[in-house]
């Protein structure tokens, strides 16, 4: 069993679904605030979705000073797992954790709808359950979801294949190269713009985001999560 | 220590897309303005900084950009300093 800190900004409104989705897939999570600098021994930070500081100046760029964020950057440096869901990734970015930046969507448009991503990279922390290639349903829920970066840094995700998920079928918010998440080089910190939390069971119109969280157990024997049970790493649909 | 006041235009790059600038210069259009030919929207912020001198007043400036006031990724930004 993981420990997960989810961590709570003044604004933070994804933060509960997140602690709910954490613990049905069998982790231990708890809520750390953001004035916080002890993350209490987690195995796992993440930083959930919302308006932390209402987005003001620019999403995240105001959250990333928070007393919090110094022990998220100690734990991402010594290779503790982190995870940027939406605003979180936003943060991640202009934390310097993740490469890029996030900006407003190309049709200027707030975008609240599931859509159709494609797993690009398993080997991460957070999408080990997934097979490489598979295309799911999430929703996203984002007014400043264009992925932005230079040319070389553009170049180094895709030779190292750092981008973790794509859009597929329609790219909602003019992202580069219809990126939906990214990991850092060490593949230990992921940002994905689509909330796994909001669709993480049959009640709530679709489990495809279950495994982002059973990922992180995968290795434990058995866990439930809603109607989703993790063997092995492996996923059985019930 | 005298007050200065650091104004700072931070811009989106632009070699990137500005969405908001381009519907600006949509509306502007609308309106008849067909002589615009483009928009681009950024941010002015106006601080009141206390310095030595004007010099000091724009290296605070810069550093206070640098570090949250601009993303290098995304924006650049010009600082003036008037007392």
């Amino acid at each position: 069993m993981h420990r997960v800190a989810v961590v709570v900004f003044p604004g933070s409104n994804c933060d509960a679904d997140t602690l709910d989705a954490a613990r049905a897939a069998g982790s231990d999570a708890y809520y750390v605030w953001h004035t916080s600098t002890d993350l209490q021994q987690a195995d796992a930070a993440i930083l959930p979705g919302g308006f932390s500081y209402g987005d003001y100046l620019r999403s995240g760029a105001i959250a990333r000073f928070s007393p919090v964020l110094r022990a998220v950057t100690a734990h991402a440096r010594a290779g503790g797992k982190v995870l940027g869901i939406c605003n979180g990734f936003q943060i991640l970015c202009e934390a310097g954790l993740l490469p890029g930046a996030l900006m407003r969507n190309a049709r200027l448009k707030f975008l609240s709808r599931p859509v159709q991503v494609r797993v690009d990279a398993t080997d991460t922390p957070f999408t080990r359950s997934y097979e490489r290639g598979e295309e799911l349903t999430l929703p996203i829920a984002h007014g400043d979801g264009r992925y932005v970066a230079d040319a070389q840094t553009a170049a180094e995700l895709a030779a190292n294949g750092q981008v973790v998920l794509r859009y597929v079928t329609e790219n909602p918010n003019g992202s580069m190269h219809d990126i939906a998440g990214v990991c850092n080089a060490g593949r230990n910190v992921v940002g994905i713009m689509p909330h796994p939390e909001r669709r993480n069971a049959l009640v709530l119109g679709g489990q495809d985001g279950a495994r982002v969280f059973l990922s992180l157990e995968a290795r434990n024997a058995t866990q439930h999560a809603g109607d989703l049970r993790a063997v092995d790493g492996r996923h059985l649909r019930v | 220590m005298s007050d200065f006041t650091v104004e700072i235009r931070v811009m989106p790059r632009a070699s990137l897309l500005d969405p908001q600038g381009q519907a600006v210069q949509h509306a502007l259009q609308a309106l008849g303005f067909d002589e615009v030919g483009s928009v681009r929207a950024g941010k002015h912020l106006v601080l009141q900084v206390q310095a030595a001198s004007r010099d000091e007043a724009a290296a605070k400036a810069r550093t206070m950009c640098d570090r949250l006031l601009a993303n290098p990724v995304i924006e650049d930004y010009e600082c003036t300093v008037s007392q």
